[in-house]
């Protein structure tokens, strides 16, 4: 199973809306709440309560800052976890099969009954999407709760990962990347969805819509003529204001305002 | 990387075991009886004790037995082959030197060979990772593969030899070393490249995911001051090639000096390890703003 | 290469035995919530599809509720306190005896002086039912904690609009254009501000973030305004000026729906003046441009002149219109004048004017939606203005945040979007007109209830909580000449007047809720002190305090007396349309809590314990004329319980048959139809009175149907403040209810009918007025010594102090940096791990910092109530909150510093009191060496509960 399956029938996998991210953390704590409840061993916390307090987690959003040449430095929140790679070196390098591309959907999963923990498959992982669990001693990584989107045992609408369907600001897109219909594509299409190092080969299946750009001020001349004064001297707004009552009909709104 | 004393102990350990072992199945020395029985002894001690530290890494140990499963596409699933069987091979070759006497020479090529190659493998466990590039690169494996054999060299006394590998070792450790600082760079891989924002402008962690730590901070991101670093080279260099080679150059070479130089090469190999495994940068740790 | 060989997996496990529906209270956003449960245990939260809050999503505080249930700091019996306040010494006791001795104090002082009963509470949800309690106990001294929350915020909002941001108004998410937050990290409205965030991005509208922080909602926006905290008033006002100057304003909406065509009287000195020209019903008067008759303001068919004058009896008589008009066309205001002191570039604000006007008035729209307005106005479409705005506590924190809140719905008025498509929307009860509120009041004599109501809206010097020689009957002072309409009380001044015997000294301070030994006060060293000071007696100076919490926070070491509450799923709960409810713009909504799981402790809820309470006190309300228990607890009284004959505390299923929406009998069915439903209920208004609701018939009688109200009651927006006009004509001398001298001046400045700014953020002052000019140098020489401002800000998985205890919501904010802008960060040279020395003119801390570049050049900030005292809330003593994690409390004082004139200057809004949370000024220094721990410390509290174990491994069902 280390081997990679030459091509898979689907490529489910997530794409992340980097420009409607909060950084609100609700997707870190839906999953670990869906998966340590779920697949496998529970996600464990050590010194819970103490002075290094430190556990599993499948999903963390970091934060960055990104200074342009010119204006102020913008901020971006960053959800990331493992990206469901086209050519995983975590697969490739397990020792035991445990770590494994599932040929129907590409979904990278980790058997746990055959995990020896050695911790390889995270090393061989350029975003730091496994961690081993130090209770379980097995590896964990996002399954893309495969749990859950095939599962009878919920409504439709809710088979969908749990970090998906709890984003509250909808940054979080599922679907199938292989499917150039599909609307997940369709996103990463129109809105330039792009890949995490891409330099290192491993075909991530995940995409991350970039921030669109900001604090631009380009428009300056199409809204210039919206701040021409009525009338120069202060004075004289009496003046206008009279004028302008007179396009302002009972019942009849005037769409521009009183220019 | 984390320099955990597991891996550290493994890797020295075994190293030196299988180079001690791939000299004795290529008859260098023959022995027999005692002291075969002795050789024999302190080349498995190092390389079974090695593979025994190399489990304390491991979260889940009783899964052991299915690290045989995929040789054919993981190094350590080879490693795992490789060292059983040159384990065994040369187990067989030394009940024949101990106990019967006789030494069955293919035997002891092919275990010789195979504990070589042990070493081989578990080199490219690291030097496969495009995740690490400072251990990506051919002088990994030349590495582990040159300290194992001068180990060996020195622990069956062949003095010269040892000192010349040694300091072959040095050279490319140099190399290596100078080489490895610049191969982070050389990837490519930056905060930009690892968050896609390049684009924006420059990039930098506002905050992390956690204020505490996780595994991945725990496991690869391991910061080494530079000063400390330096100094740390220079000993592991001296302690392990050139200190070694020097004692072992002196004329009367008698067994104390051997053991005094092989004492000062483990801790030297110790040293050695230890920053080959706190210096190499994950590319990981980007997304952290820390190598 | 074959096909690999996969492991047999079982991809549709059981979720769970059972789904029990109902609300979370993990903040006061109160999301619908499906727990999954596992062999009578909850497995795995996540929102309800179906609630009308979230529909669905949930953030992590909600994902984590499965923690906060579990947690080791969960309260498990009554306890007495028996080592010295502030130890954390305790003994177990029993229910019997823990309601007997509270009721022996309570009962006391309700015969003898039940003023010096103070009973305040928290963010808790029930305040329609603890207000009941307390008016019904009869002291004065009661009130929940929006006074140190965003009493601003309301208080702006209802005297102009009627209305508020908070979570009592939104955007119109779907058809919103532009979209302007002012001040906002999280807010109440957690979730639906970032459902409507992601409903804005998708359909890629403009979102502006005003705010010094670029972190949050505010790191998506696709424009930054980095303002220097305090200075909104001005940004809003000069933008005001050149939408005024440009003759951009919707005049039509001006002349119908607000009071910008009302006359004012211009009798310089006049006792009458500035106030509205009334006609004998007491309406007040505009000129129709038809007939150019003077005619009351709401007559049918007008059409109200803004321009309107005449003069009379040698009086002048003008709109309010050409006031404002005047006031604000003023170079004062003009963008290059306020540029430097806002921290804003001139061309940006004139830019951000710009496309106020282009998308309000270009990118206008009709909905073809008929509908009739008060004046029976037939309208054949309702006109969309797709500019919508939202404020929270950046504004509202901060002395002159009342006035600014004022500012920004007046913008929003002049543009024409309230209450229009695209633009911001009421959410029922709202709207509703100051008038329509309740007054505050405090009459109280012994064995008595309460003469009414304890807050609300005054309208005039009249309505002031004062005695005969003046001094203020409430404890917190709230509506005093201090601080008139300081419509939530004044939380944050209990405890410190209370110790000061300022205006009078207690017997028992009984609290709900409320970490005030911590995290929600100011100084909070010195409310440490105060809490355990000594008289010469050696009887501590608040000499009882009865506490209620459900976990071991800071406050319970404080408390006498621990009543410990239920967790919020082990309890029945009732967010009500008699308080803050759930509604929708376009429905009403409430919705309940009840036990999903039964408590294995032995606590209990506190609502019911208050019932317990006031039936032992045999309060009216509480117990029929034998005497007998009414209700037989709060789920009995969420049932059962009538404020006015037919409403009651749920709107849902009311009446015998369960058919009555907001009116009807009590239903005794009506918990087990709010639990089939998901726990909530929804009711949708027609399509007619979506929006304009003010003036809408439409909504005006729909209103009345579901029991809002009892008759129709549009009115005008408040352009133009009269309440404020007559409090300014008392201080100006006129009328019998005189304030103070030293108040004089600072009333006339501040209480100005229309929106003012002023510096807020000073470092010594709160507001102008009653400063000498000895006091302006002293302020000007502190704003030099104390250059920065200092900030928090919510973090989106914390609950201020609670979200510490749990397990998973601690590693994501486990300690708090200060955050420096680049400009401080070299300044002084700070390096990663550094700890500064930060000094306010009250105090120092000294706390790690880390460098934040998108922040305002001359602001500091870190995460609010992260920092834990050594042993609360079951951690350990070394945990990071309390060695590394700080509050910034410490250094912000509830009073400002002395002036000399010996008087106790409150730091606080000087109209309504909201504390000033935000108006701190700092100096930073690098602390070299840098210490062990930040600092202050203080020794630890003995934990009532025990520690939590050292590692979880959770998993309920195997
Ligand atoms: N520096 C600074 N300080 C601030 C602010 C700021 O912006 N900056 N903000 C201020 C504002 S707006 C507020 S609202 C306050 C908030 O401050 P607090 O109202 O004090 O909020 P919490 O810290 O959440 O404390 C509430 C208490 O309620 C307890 N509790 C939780 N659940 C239950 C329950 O079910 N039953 C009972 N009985 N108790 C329960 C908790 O254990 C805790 O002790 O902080 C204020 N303090
Ligand atoms: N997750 C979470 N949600 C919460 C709470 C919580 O503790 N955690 N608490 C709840 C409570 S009690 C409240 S009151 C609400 C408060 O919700 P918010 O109003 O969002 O309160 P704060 O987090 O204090 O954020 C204040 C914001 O105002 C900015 N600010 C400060 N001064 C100025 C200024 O002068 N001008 C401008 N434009 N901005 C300024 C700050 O940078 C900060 O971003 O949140 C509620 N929701
Ligand atoms: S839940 Fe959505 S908005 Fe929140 S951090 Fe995750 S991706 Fe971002
Ligand atoms: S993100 Fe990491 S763990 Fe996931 S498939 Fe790619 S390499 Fe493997
Ligand atoms: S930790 Fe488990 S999954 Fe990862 S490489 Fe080792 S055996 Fe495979
Ligand atoms: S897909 Fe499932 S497992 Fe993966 S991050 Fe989202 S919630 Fe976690
Ligand atoms: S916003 Fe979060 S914590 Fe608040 S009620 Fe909703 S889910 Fe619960
Ligand atoms: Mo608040």
């Amino acid at each position: 199973m280390t081997q990679l399956p030459t091509s898979t029938e689907r490529s489910l996998g997530l794409v992340i809306d980097l420009d409607t991210c909060v950084g609100c953390h609700a997707c870190v704590i839906s999953c670990k709440g869906w998966n340590t409840e779920n697949y496998g061993a529970p996600l464990s916390d050590i010194d819970a309560y103490g002075a290094n307090p430190h556990g599993t987690f499948l999903n963390r959003v970091h934060a960055y800052e990104v200074q342009p040449e010119t204006g102020p430095a913008q901020t971006v929140h960053f959800p990331k976890s493992c990206l469901h790679c086209e050519d995983a070196p975590c697969v490739t390098v397990c020792p035991t099969g445990a770590s494994y591309k599932r040929v129907e959907d590409g979904i990278v999963l980790v058997n746990e009954d055959d995990c020896i923990g050695c911790g390889l498959c995270a090393w061989a992982c350029p975003y730091g999407a496994r961690e081993l669990d130090q209770l379980a001693g097995v590896m964990k990584k996002c399954t893309l709760c495969v749990d859950r989107i095939y599962n009878e045992n919920l409504p439709e609408e809710d088979r969908v990962p749990s970090c998906v369907r709890t984003c509250p600001a909808g940054a979080r897109h599922f679907g199938d990347l292989a499917d150039p219909d599909s609307d997940v594509s369709k996103l990463v299409a129109e809105r330039g969805g792009m890949d995490l190092m891409p330099e290192l080969g491993t075909k991530p299946v995940n995409k991350y819509l970039p921030p669109r750009p900001r604090d631009r001020d380009d428009n300056i001349d199409i809204l210039a003529p919206f701040l021409d004064p009525v009338i120069e001297e202060p004075t004289g707004f009496l003046g206008w204001l009279d004028k302008a009552l007179g396009t302002v009909s009972g019942g009849k709104t005037d769409k521009k305002g009183a220019s | 990387m984390h320099p955990a004393p597991s891996v550290i102990l493994f890797s020295t350990l075994s190293g030196l075991g299988f180079g001690l072992l791939a000299w004795l199945g290529f008859g260098q020395p023959v022995v027999f009886g005692w002291t075969a029985f002795w050789f024999y002894a302190l080349a498995y001690a190092l390389a079974v004790g090695g593979l025994l530290a190399s489990t304390f890494h491991l979260g889940n140990p009783k899964n052991a037995l299915k690290a045989y499963t995929q040789w054919k596409t993981s190094w350590l699933s080879r490693e795992a082959w490789l060292s059983v069987l040159a384990l065994v091979f040369m187990g067989i070759f030394a009940i024949g030197e101990i106990f019967l006497g006789t030494r069955w020479s293919v035997l002891g090529w092919i275990g010789g060979l195979l504990s070589i190659a042990t070493v081989f493998t578990t080199s490219m466990i690291y030097a496969q990772l495009k995740t690490v590039p400072r251990w990506n690169h051919p002088t990994t494996s030349v590495l582990f593969l040159l300290y194992s054999i001068a180990g060996g060299a020195l622990l069956t006394g062949h003095g010269l030899i040892a000192a010349i590998l040694l300091l072959i070792a040095a050279a490319i450790q140099l190399l290596a070393w100078s080489a490895g600082d610049k191969r982070f760079a050389e990837r490519g891989s930056t905060i930009e490249t690892a968050t896609g924002l390049g684009f924006m402008g420059k990039v930098r962690q506002f905050e992390p995911p956690h204020t505490g730590t996780n595994y991945l901070l725990d496991e690869m991101v391991y910061v080494v001051g530079r000063k400390h670093a330096k100094t740390l080279r220079l000993f592991a260099i001296v302690l392990a090639c050139l200190a070694p080679a020097a004692l072992l150059a002196l004329p009367s070479a008698g067994l104390a000096l051997i053991g005094l130089a092989a004492v000062v090469h483990l801790i030297g190999l110790f040293a050695q390890r230890w920053l080959f495994f706190a210096e190499a940068e994950h590319v990981v740790g980007l997304y952290y703003d820390k190598r | 290469m074959n096909k690999p060989v996969q492991p047999m997996l079982d991809t549709s496990p059981r979720v769970s035995d059972e789904i029990r529906q109902t609300t979370c209270y993990m903040c006061a956003c109160r999301c619908g919530i499906n727990v999954h449960m596992k062999s009578g245990k909850v497995a795995y939260i996540e929102g309800n599809r179906n609630h009308p809050v979230n529909q669905g999503v949930l953030c992590a505080k909600g994902s984590a509720g499965i923690m906060q249930i579990n947690a080791p700091s969960r309260l498990k019996k009554p306890l007495k306190r028996v080592g010295p306040r502030g130890s954390g010494a305790f003994e177990e006791i029993e229910w019997d005896e823990a309601l007997e001795i509270a009721t022996g104090h309570l009962k006391r002082l309700r015969d003898e002086a039940p003023e010096k009963m103070a009973f305040f509470t928290g963010r808790d949800q029930s305040q329609s039912f603890t207000g009941f309690w307390a008016q019904a106990y009869g002291t004065p001294n009661y009130a929940a904690h929006g006074g140190f929350c965003s009493v601003n915020m309301a208080a702006g909002g209802i005297y102009t609009i009627g209305g508020a941001f908070w979570e009592f108004g939104q955007p119109d998410w779907d058809r919103a254009k532009l979209f302007m937050i002012f001040g906002v990290a999280e807010d109440h409205d957690s979730n639906p501000i970032k459902m409507g965030l992601g409903k804005l991005k998708a359909r890629g509208a403009k979102v502006i973030g005003v705010n010094p922080i670029r972190s949050g909602y505010n790191a998506i926006a696709d424009e930054w305004v980095g303002i220097t905290p305090g200075t909104d008033g001005l940004f809003i006002l000069s933008l005001a000026h050149e939408l005024l100057k440009a003759g951009k304003v919707d005049l039509d909406y001006l002349a119908r729906f607000t009071n910008a065509p009302v006359l004012l009287n211009e009798d310089p000195g006049g006792p009458e003046h500035g106030l509205f020209l009334r006609d004998k019903d007491g309406k007040p008067l505009v000129i129709d441009r038809k007939t150019g008759k003077q005619v009351a303001f709401d007559k049918k068919g007008i059409q109200p002149d803004l321009a309107g004058h005449f003069r009379k009896a040698g009086k002048t008589y003008r709109t309010v219109f050409q006031h404002m008009a005047e006031r604000y066309l003023s170079d004062d205001y003009a963008p290059e004048n306020v540029a430097e002191r806002c921290g804003v570039p001139a061309e940006q604000i004139r830019r951000i004017a710009a496309e106020l006007a282009h998308v309000a008035f270009e990118e206008a729209f009709e909905l073809p939606i008929e509908w009739t307005d008060f004046r029976g106005d037939k309208h054949k479409t309702m006109t969309g203005r797709p500019v919508a705005m939202h404020a929270m506590r950046g504004i509202s924190a901060h002395a002159n945040g009342f006035q600014t809140a004022r500012a920004l719905h007046v913008l929003q008025i002049l543009l024409g979007t309230v209450e229009v498509p695209g633009g911001f929307r009421f959410k029922p009860p709202y709207p509703k007109p100051p008038e329509a509120h309740p007054k505050p009041h405090a009459g109280h004599a012994p064995g008595k209830p309460l003469d009414g109501p304890h807050l609300g809206y005054p309208l005039g010097p009249e309505h002031l909580l004062l005695d005969d020689d003046g001094t203020p009957k409430r404890i917190d002072k709230a509506f005093s000449w201090e601080n008139p309409m300081s419509a939530h009380g004044l939380m944050h001044m209990v405890i410190s007047n209370a110790h000061a015997g300022d205006p009078y000294k207690i017997d028992t301070l009984f609290m709900f809720m409320a970490n005030m030994s911590w995290n929600s006060s100011m100084n909070t060293e010195g409310v440490m002190k105060m809490l355990t000071d000594k008289d010469e007696n050696g009887d501590y100076v608040i000499p009882n305090i009865i506490y209620s919490d459900a976990y071991a926070s800071e406050m319970v070491a404080y408390a006498d007396l621990v009543l410990p509450d239920t967790t919020y799923l082990e309890r029945h709960d009732c967010i009500s349309l008699l308080d803050r409810p759930i509604c929708e713009a376009d429905a009403i909504a409430d919705s309940i809590r009840w036990p999903v799981i039964e408590p294995d402790r032995d606590v209990r809820g506190f609502q019911s314990v208050l019932i317990d309470l006031g039936v032992r006190l045999g309060l009216p309300g509480f117990v029929d004329e034998d005497g007998k228990a009414i209700y037989k607890d709060y789920a009995d009284y969420m049932v059962n319980h009538q404020r006015r004959p037919g409403v009651g505390p749920l709107a849902g299923w009311r009446g015998k048959d369960g058919k009555g929406v907001g009116r009807g009998e009590p239903n005794p069915k009506q918990l087990e139809r709010y639990i089939e439903n998901g726990g909530f209920f929804v009711h949708h208004m027609p399509e007619e009175a979506a929006y304009y609701k003010p003036w809408n018939k439409a909504y005006q009688d729909w209103a009345v149907e579901v029991g809002l109200f009892d008759a129709p009651s549009p009115y005008v927006f408040n352009l133009y403040s009269e309440p404020l006009r007559k409090f300014q004509l008392a201080a100006e001398g006129h009328g019998d209810r005189q304030p103070p001298e030293h108040l004089r001046e600072r009333l006339r400045e501040t209480m100005d009918p229309m929106p003012i700014w002023y510096p807020s953020a000073d470092g010594l002052s709160s507001a102008p007025g009653g400063a000498s000019s000895s006091d302006n140098d002293e302020r000007a020489q502190a704003s030099e010594e104390f250059p920065v401002h200092a900030l928090t800000q919510r973090p989106m998985a914390m609950y201020h102090s609670w979200g510490t205890q749990n397990a998973w919501l601690r590693q994501l904010h486990g300690k708090n940096p200060l955050y420096l802008p680049t400009k401080l960060w070299e300044q002084h040279g700070f390096k990663d791990g550094d700890f500064a020395r930060v000094t306010s003119p009250h105090g120092s801390i000294t706390v790690p910092v880390a460098h934040h570049a998108a922040l305002n050049s001359n602001t500091i900030w870190t995460w609010n109530a992260i920092g834990k005292r050594k042993g609360a809330w079951a951690l350990a003593e070394d945990a990071p909150e309390a060695t590394k994690g700080f509050l910034l409390n410490h250094i912000i004082h509830e009073l400002m510093p002395p002036r000399g004139d010996g008087l106790r200057w409150a730091n606080s809004d000087p109209v309504t009191g909201q504390a000033a949370w935000f108006d701190l000024k700092v100096k930073i220094e690098r602390a070299d060496p840098p210490p062990e721990e930040s600092q202050p410390q203080f020794p630890p509290i003995k934990s009532p509960v025990g520690r939590g174990p050292k590692n979880l491994a959770w998993k309920v069902g195997k």
